[in-house]
């Protein structure tokens, strides 16, 4: 499993090879600095660290510094490790540089990202419920109402795990199976079919 | 817009295009796909709106065919698209023309634009 870290750019439209438009997501992926190796020996699991985004040195901290110093690189804003890399990844060094052009177009890739925060929500929006009642015939306060949450003196409780209202949005998400329709390895740009999870400018990570 | 956006963008739009807004009569070359034949089919009417911005740039033409109103969507930026002839150049008053779909005989005329 190879990827880059990156920032959400935000989405347009191109017209494709065949003239279909095709509704886009721009990326701006890499360069990633490798950070670290980990390996079964050493760490217990193997994993390939990477570093993106330069950060000011005010901003960051002399542990951060260090750790980058070690890969011969400054300071960076965003670490994520990539486990079980195949072996042909797991030769990277320390330092090694990829970009965007370990991807190719017509690749499908997955993409993690933070969703967008929604606040606490109705399990309406939140699970997709139906809501009880109607808007007429005597009814006032029931429409978007959860319904009956258990039965009565038996269980006498309300299961675990019932859907109810509460924070929605913010998750950890994954977006799987995307096409890769254009890289643009000058700019360090990525555009991938279809939506995105998260705002415009939050970070994603990219993985083959 | 994001200025990385736009610059992606730029290289989707087209400019051989002629200018025409609401009101202009136009007739629209477009290519048609058959199996593996591409062939050419014209579309004349009224643009009664041009919407969006961009990549995403589309307009509505609308013509009377056999005493039945037709319209049709075009993107903008297609590269079907053969080309746009701008036949007359039509005076309104506003960018979408939509009343005209409520009009019958001499009321659905559109005026021609003296320069």
């Amino acid at each position: 499993m190879e990827g880059l870290i990156g920032k959400k750019i935000g989405m347009t439209s191109i017209y494709d090879a065949n003239g279909r438009s095709v509704a886009c997501t721009v990326i701006e992926a890499g360069p990633c600095v490798v950070t670290q190796v980990k390996t079964e020996k050493t760490d217990g699991y193997s994993a390939i660290q990477m570093a993106w985004g330069d950060v000011k040195e005010k901003h960051t901290n002399a542990a951060i510094t260090g750790h980058c110093a070690k890969a011969n690189t400054s300071a960076k804003r965003e670490f994520f490790e990539f486990r079980n890399p195949d072996e042909a990844e797991a030769s990277a060094k320390q330092g090694d540089v990829f970009d965007v052009n370990i991807f190719e177009e017509g690749q499908f890739v997955d993409i993690i990202g933070t969703s967008k925060g929604k606040g606490f929500q109705g399990v309406v929006k939140r699970h997709g419920f139906a809501g009880v009642g109607e808007s007429t015939h005597g009814q006032h306060n029931r429409l978007r109402a959860p319904g009956s949450i258990g039965a009565c003196s038996f269980p006498a409780r309300v299961f675990k795990g019932m859907r109810m209202a509460g924070r929605t949005g913010g998750d950890t998400v994954k977006a799987v199976n995307l096409q890769v329709l254009r890289i643009m390895p000058d700019q360090h740009l990525l555009l991938v079919k279809g939506s995105v999870p998260g705002h415009n400018g939050s970070i994603v990570i990219v993985e083959r | 817009m994001n200025p990385i956006i736009k610059s992606i963008t730029q290289e989707y739009l087209r400019s051989d295009l002629p200018s025409f807004k609401a009101g202009d009569r136009v007739t629209v070359h477009y290519k048609i796909k058959e199996g593996n034949k591409e062939r050419i089919q014209q579309f004349q009417g009224d643009v009664i709106q041009r919407r969006n911005s961009g990549t995403a740039e589309s307009f509505t033409v609308r013509k009377i065919s056999n005493g039945v109103g037709v319209e049709r969507i075009f993107p903008m930026n297609s590269p079907y698209i053969e080309k746009i002839e701008v036949n007359r150049r039509g005076k309104v008053r506003r960018a979408r023309i939509f009343y005209l779909r409520k009009t019958v005989g001499k009321a659905s005329r559109i005026k021609e634009k003296r320069s």
